[in-house]
């Protein structure tokens, strides 16, 4: 009995992570899968989520700022909020870049945001990170609180789903379609370009620092390794190219799943003797790399590939629909 | 003044001809593969590794065996060439870019795996400042890189103008339809390409591996103020690139100078930010750099 009880928390353990990641994957599909927008930052706009949410509720600390013990949901909102407006200034200077610029510029805003994080000791206490961050639902008994949490983060990743879902077909996600698909063709159509594209940047950072906001919690202290580029960025891109870019579906299936066998991988890798064990860490990244390079080189389109909206009954007319462009040709 | 030249001046252009010569292959992947290959910092990281298992193992000097250091190095890269990038010669840009960020981490991981994550050394001893120059604060392994990036130049300058693949390297660059219809095999150009970007890199991670020391994240740390040099240059250009990694080079470590009362400019701990700073500037206002290079 006690053991099925630590594999129910084990599977916990990797639902929270697995929604945590699904959180910031949606934001990512926002921006990539959607518009085609290449954030390399991911890891910058997590971090800022995660401060916020660390600074605004914990308890007043002489070594960093803080003491302003915000309700926790205040905070996340505060910290989906202040990623949204670092996404806006970033997105106001590098969203006519092209693919690869942008790839470049995002990645360097990211070091920067850790720079700052590493170096403004007073505000974050430098290396040594916020610890005793508080935790939603904590002081419910075990495994009460546990399982809130999980259901929290589980009810946040719906309620992004079906709002992401509800743009992807409004005319708004149609939009974004054509710009990824055509930029020429979509200005010329007169949709303002530039508009959308921040539209969907900003969008896309304020769920990366929700997504932040819910890792400080669940972690209970960060420190600027955070926004390590490959747990962050890396592994959030590897989760959504293997899932199905462009599909919401896809992106939660992909964090659930590489989230799986991250967790998994680490758990045979520790079964092994010290030396090994410290080594092995690597032989997962790895791994994790050459999912990607196999994904990328034989099914592109992911597990669950792109599904475009129908077009309303009323333009449909004469010719058949074309649900999938991928199978129009015969 | 003289603590300006020796602190700042100096250790400012060394770290830009260390930036020019890794920002070449940048410039040259980007003028000619047309991606931006986020692997480069983390080969540079592996051709210095190679060089210190070769030190270790022959007990030379690490500029005489860096020679052979480049040339494994550009054996592994034409072999990573074929299996990742290769299947993509026809996709957008960006599944290049994608494949490459991903081969950047599986790269350093296996550095990390074989060679662990401490601090190594190319040399022992402490570098002094070479007494005949003094006041002027010169090491014997400044001088040493300062002279060696000087004739990889030259060696660059050569191949680029005076032989057959040099100039077709530089026709695909400018335009690569008109360098196919002319009969230049592309193929031989893109492995050509490789080779000279690897060897520098690997040139460039040595002198800095002379200069400081060696770890695994050392290449990355570099990528970012590569890339800008190679944007300040105009890509494509390679004698844009050296300028770019020299202005950035210069730039980074004059930041940090007093110029304004005593305390430092900026404070060192953002010394990272100023490549950026100017790389974005760059990408907003002059997107063709210095230049004229290729304008995406």
């Amino acid at each position: 009995m006690e053991q099925y009880y630590g594999y129910f928390l084990y599977l916990l353990s990797l639902l929270t992570m697995g929604g945590i990641y699904a959180v910031l994957t949606l934001g990512l599909n926002v921006q990539w899968g959607f518009t085609g927008l290449f954030n390399a930052g991911i890891a910058g706009f997590f971090a800022v989520g995660a401060y916020v949410q660390a600074i605004l509720t914990t308890p007043i600390y002489a070594r960093h700022l803080g003491g302003y013990e915000w309700p926790i949901p205040l905070a996340m909102l505060a910290a989906m909020a202040l990623s949204a407006v670092v996404g806006y200034g970033v997105a106001k200077i590098c969203i006519r870049l092209r693919a690869d610029y942008l790839a470049i510029a995002t990645i360097g805003i990211a070091e920067i945001i850790r720079l700052v994080f590493k170096n403004e000791g007073w505000a974050t206490n430098g290396p040594r990170g916020i610890s005793q961050i508080p935790k939603a639902f904590e002081d419910l008994p075990q495994p009460w609180n546990t399982l809130a949490f999980v259901a929290m983060v589980l009810a946040i990743v719906m309620v992004i789903y079906l709002a992401l879902e509800r743009a992807r077909t409004a005319p708004w996600g149609r939009v974004m379609t054509a710009i990824r698909e055509n930029e020429a063709a979509a200005a010329a159509a007169g949709k303002n370009v530039e508009r959308f594209r921040l539209e969907s940047f900003v969008i896309g950072s304020a769920l990366m620092g929700l997504g932040g906001a819910l890792m400080a919690q669940y972690l209970k202290q960060i420190d600027p390794q955070v926004s390590d580029p490959l747990t962050a960025t890396f592994l959030v891109f590897v989760m959504l190219i293997a899932g199905g870019s462009a599909n919401n579906k896809g992106a939660i299936l992909g964090a659930m799943l590489m989230w799986t066998v991250w967790s998994a991988t680490e758990i045979l890798t520790s079964r092994l003797p010290d030396e090994f064990a410290i080594r092995s860490a690597y032989v997962r990244i790895f791994l994790i790399g050459l999912i990607l390079q196999f994904i990328l080189q034989r099914r592109p389109q992911g597990i669950l590939p792109e599904r475009r909206p129908k077009p309303h009954p009323r333009l449909r007319g004469d010719r058949a629909p074309a649900a999938n462009t991928g199978s129009t040709k015969q | 003044m003289m603590a300006f030249l020796n602190f700042y001046l100096i250790p400012g252009v060394v770290l830009g001809c260390i930036y020019a010569l890794g920002a070449i292959g940048i410039s040259l992947t980007f003028g000619i593969l047309r991606f931006s290959n986020f692997a480069h910092g983390d080969t540079m990281t592996l051709g210095v590794y190679i060089t210190l298992s070769l030190v270790q193992f022959s007990g030379l000097h690490p500029l005489l065996v860096a020679p052979l250091a480049m040339v494994l190095t550009t054996g592994i890269v034409l072999g990573l060439d074929r299996t990742f990038y290769k299947p993509f010669r026809t996709s957008p840009a960006i599944m290049l870019v994608i494949a490459s960020f991903g081969l950047m981490l599986m790269i350093r991981s296996v550095i990390q795996f074989f060679w662990g994550v401490q601090l190594q050394a190319l040399q022992t001893g402490i570098q002094m400042p070479l007494e005949a120059l003094l006041p002027v604060r010169f090491s014997e392994n400044h001088l040493l890189i300062i002279g060696a990036t000087v004739l990889l130049m030259m060696a660059v300058h050569l191949v680029l103008t005076r032989t057959k693949i040099g100039k077709a390297m530089r026709a695909t660059s400018d335009n690569p339809e008109l360098a196919a219809l002319t009969g230049i095999d592309t193929e031989v150009v893109i492995r050509a390409t490789w080779a000279m970007g690897a060897s520098l890199a690997v040139a460039a991670g040595v002198f800095l591996g002379l200069d400081t020391h060696v770890e695994t994240m050392m290449g990355f740390k570099l990528l970012l103020p590569m890339f800008a040099a190679a944007i300040l240059g105009g890509i494509g250009k390679p004698y844009g690139a050296v300028a770019g990694g020299l202005v950035i080079g210069i730039a980074e470590e004059l930041s940090a100078y007093p110029w304004i009362g005593t305390t430092p400019l900026l404070s060192p701990g953002y010394k990272g930010g100023v490549a950026f700073a100017i790389m974005v500037a760059m990408l907003i206002w002059k997107p063709q750099g210095l230049f004229r290079g290729r304008q995406f």
